[in-house]
């Protein structure tokens, strides 16, 4: 219980139409999952529901992150316990310095002002390990970054941050093979025993980067398929339409 | 004493509220705008005669103009009900020492403290009609600089005094204008002669302590051919619960070559009318950066002005203003393009929040005498709740050919998607929303001196909060 993060059932609106159908999924820490599905399957509406995000409206579930009921917290409150999203598309921030903003949210997940020795510190190891300029730092939040910077300051985040359970949504999608190289590595250092894992992608790839201890596949707001990380290999060749056919010819779902 | 608690008008924002009991005034005149407090003023003051009859006649103006049609707002202010000059002092002191205490304690509550002065250049402190201090250090004074309140710069240096006065904004410019050549008391004289750079700021510090008062200082800045200098205002006032006025006059005379920066950080209480006209002319390849925060007063009207006069002339104003509860920021910029091949640029950021209002109001012109000029404006305007507003008036009068016009606005509030993002990294919401206003106008921020950026970050937090629902 103290290990896991369960989705229950979870039904997710947006506007008045139901993107989510039915979601169950139990991440326990030192595991990484893979959440796979084709555009426009609700992958994004999960994460974004996961953290609260205003416009995606909870109707029915619970989502229990260490037996406790999240649903009831705001965001950033969750995010003070340890849940980490990155984003498909970060957003731009104008005028707020990278190293201000991290500063803030590395005191916010601690609860206290942390040395700024060593924060600065341990933010020079993550970067190194990222391939990040320090120029990057007097930077504003996002503003003007290329795809693949935004991507990697993502991790970086998420390396700052130390979540107990992380969702990457797409962290791979507009990465060449280099920049998904560095970003693995970095996602690679972060896991063990303490972290929990839902990386979500399109596309099988970066999963030969960052071995998934589990696949599942979401189909229309509900998951059809789940299984080890030849699924995802069996999916690279044989793409989404197969598993769309089974979905629709046997509807009940496949549990996770 | 009507004096109000600077909680029951602004919630917990404005420190600088308290009124000083203990400074009593030496000088203080019949209320109302009169010929009489005219000449109490120039007995008082000795002055030479052509500025009586200056005085005299620039009353006359004021009281025949009308305020424009455009600039509403302002019908509601009593002007019988105005003490036109009023003074603690007897004479402005250049030692800190030689400041009276009241005046002295006033200042260091405001944390104007003495030690600033070894950052700065030369510092002066206005309070009510008169300067209660006014220094500058030894190297630039060595150098020629001269840097004396208005009235002792008219004293000490006629000729220099009397070229420049009311040239670039006399008194028939509009009403208050007029006004505050009527009445004019206190501000800075500063002179920089030829080549001289002064590196470090001057700095004044303008306080009105009275109730129902107003504050008329005058400001005469002349840079000669390629000399610098960087000049910079605080405000801020009692909080009371009736209306006081502050109409000041900045002329400011940019010579072939030179630049002068001049930064404003506006923060009077919410019962200050604060109406003021200020021009630079720029000459020869010179440059005129304005720098102007607007964060209190219950209404303002302001828009700093270059006048491009010589060629290829810089004309830059960035302008930074934020209505909360109560005020009308109408603030903005005027660029006035007579000579050939100069550039301007006008920067306008403004907040508004609690039901306050801001307008951004901006004029550029190019006569036809200016060819191949370049302008860019951008106006950006953040609204916080549904009960603030918002208003652009931007005027373009283009006469000069080849003329490179660019014009950019927006409006916009903090946006869902970037309070997301921020709390999704465990940054509290109202911490958020002041992250995202404190990089809105970043921009302008980060060219203010460092102690004003401190401040206008923890102004602009105070007043975030309970914003944004
Ligand atoms: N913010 C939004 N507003 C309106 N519709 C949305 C929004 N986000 C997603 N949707 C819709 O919800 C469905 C699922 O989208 P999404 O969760 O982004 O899918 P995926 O990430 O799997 O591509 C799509 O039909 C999409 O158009
Ligand atoms: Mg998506």
């Amino acid at each position: 219980m103290a290990d896991t993060f369960e989705i229950q059932d979870l039904h997710v609106k947006i506007e008045e139409r139901e993107i989510l159908k039915g979601v169950d999924l139990v991440v326990r820490k030192g595991e990484v999952h893979a959440l796979m599905g084709p555009n426009g399957s609700g992958k994004s509406t999960l994460a974004n529901a996961i953290l609260g995000h205003p416009k995606y409206t909870v109707t029915s579930g619970k989502i229990l992150m260490k037996g406790e009921n999240i649903l009831e917290m705001e965001t950033d409150e969750r995010a003070r316990k340890g849940l980490f999203l990155a984003f498909q598309y970060p957003c731009e921030v104008p005028g707020v310095r990278q190293s201000n903003f991290l500063r803030l949210a590395c005191n916010a997940r601690a609860g206290r002002d942390m040395d700024v020795m060593d924060f600065y510190k341990k933010l020079e190891d993550k970067m190194k390990v990222l391939d990040i300029d320090e120029k990057f730092l007097k930077r504003y939040l996002n503003e003007g970054f290329s795809g693949g910077e935004k991507k990697r300051n993502e991790i970086l985040q998420m390396m700052m941050l130390e979540p107990e359970f992380a969702v990457m949504d797409e962290t791979d999608s507009g990465l060449d093979i280099d920049a998904l190289k560095v970003v693995s590595r970095g996602v690679n250092e972060l896991r063990g025993p303490g972290l929990g894992i839902l990386i979500i992608t399109h596309y099988e790839r970066i999963l030969r980067y960052i071995n998934p201890d589990f696949v599942h596949i979401l189909v229309d707001g509900k998951i059809v398929k789940s299984g080890g990380p030849d699924l995802a290999a069996h999916l690279e060749e044989h793409g989404y339409d197969w598993i769309i056919k089974d979905a629709e010819a046997a509807p009940a779902p496949v549990k996770g | 004493m009507s004096t109000a608690s600077p909680d029951q008008v602004l919630p917990g924002a404005y420190k600088e509220g308290f009124h000083d009991v203990n400074i009593k005034a030496l000088h203080k005149v019949p209320k109302g705008p009169t010929h009489e407090v005219i000449d109490y003023m120039c007995d008082t003051k000795g002055e030479p005669d052509w500025m009586r009859q200056f005085r005299h006649r620039s009353l006359d103006l004021f009281l025949k103009a009308t305020i424009p049609e455009w600039m509403p707002g302002l019908r509601d202010i009593d002007y019988d009900a105005i003490t036109y000059y009023a003074s603690p002092i007897e004479k402005s002191a250049r030692r800190w020492e030689d400041v009276p205490i009241e005046i002295r304690n006033t200042y260091d509550k405001l944390g104007i403290a003495k030690e600033e002065q070894k950052l700065l250049g030369g510092l002066g402190a206005q309070i009510d009609s008169e300067m209660a201090y006014h220094n500058i250090q030894e190297s630039l004074s060595k150098r020629g600089v001269i840097f004396l309140s208005c009235d002792d710069g008219m004293k000490e240096y006629p000729e220099i005094f009397k070229e420049h006065f009311a040239k670039s904004i006399p008194p028939e410019d509009n009403k208050f204008a007029a006004l505050n050549s009527a009445f004019w008391s206190g501000g800075s004289f500063v002179y920089v002669p030829k080549g001289v750079k002064c590196d470090v700021p001057l700095s004044v510090y303008f306080r009105i302590n009275a109730e129902q008062f107003g504050q008329f200082e005058r400001t005469l800045i002349i840079c000669e051919d390629d000399s610098f200098c960087h000049y910079v205002e605080g405000c801020s006032a009692p909080v009371y619960t009736t209306n006081s006025l502050h109409s000041a006059v900045v002329e400011i005379f940019v010579k072939d070559r030179a630049r002068c920066r001049y930064t404003t950080i506006q923060n009077w209480s919410t019962d200050v009318y604060n109406l003021v006209t200020k021009r630079a002319f720029l000459y020869k390849n010179s440059v005129m950066e304005w720098v102007d925060g607007n964060l209190g007063s219950k209404r303002t009207v302001k828009y700093p002005s270059c006048y491009m006069l010589g060629e290829g002339g810089h004309g830059e104003i960035l302008s930074l203003a934020s209505s909360d509860k109560g005020m009308w920021q109408d603030a903005g910029a005027k660029l006035v393009f007579f000579a050939p091949n100069c550039t301007g640029r006008i920067n306008s950021k403004s907040i508004s929040g609690h039901g306050g209002r801001a307008s951004y109001r901006g004029l550029v012109q190019v006569n036809e005498a200016a060819q191949n000029c370049r302008v860019q404006v951008n106006c950006d305007a953040l609204i916080l709740d549904e009960i603030s507003r918002s208003d652009t008036y931007p005027v373009m009068e283009i006469d000069g050919d080849l003329a490179t016009i660019e014009h950019e606005a927006s409006v916009s509030n903090v946006s869902e998607e970037q309070l997301f993002y921020l709390q999704s990294r465990g940054i509290k919401k109202e911490d958020a929303v002041a992250m995202i206003v404190n990089g809105f106008i970043e921009p302008i921020v980060k060219e203010l001196p460092m102690e004003f950026a401190v401040e206008i970050n923890r102004l602009i937090n105070l007043q975030m909060e309970g914003s944004v629902g």
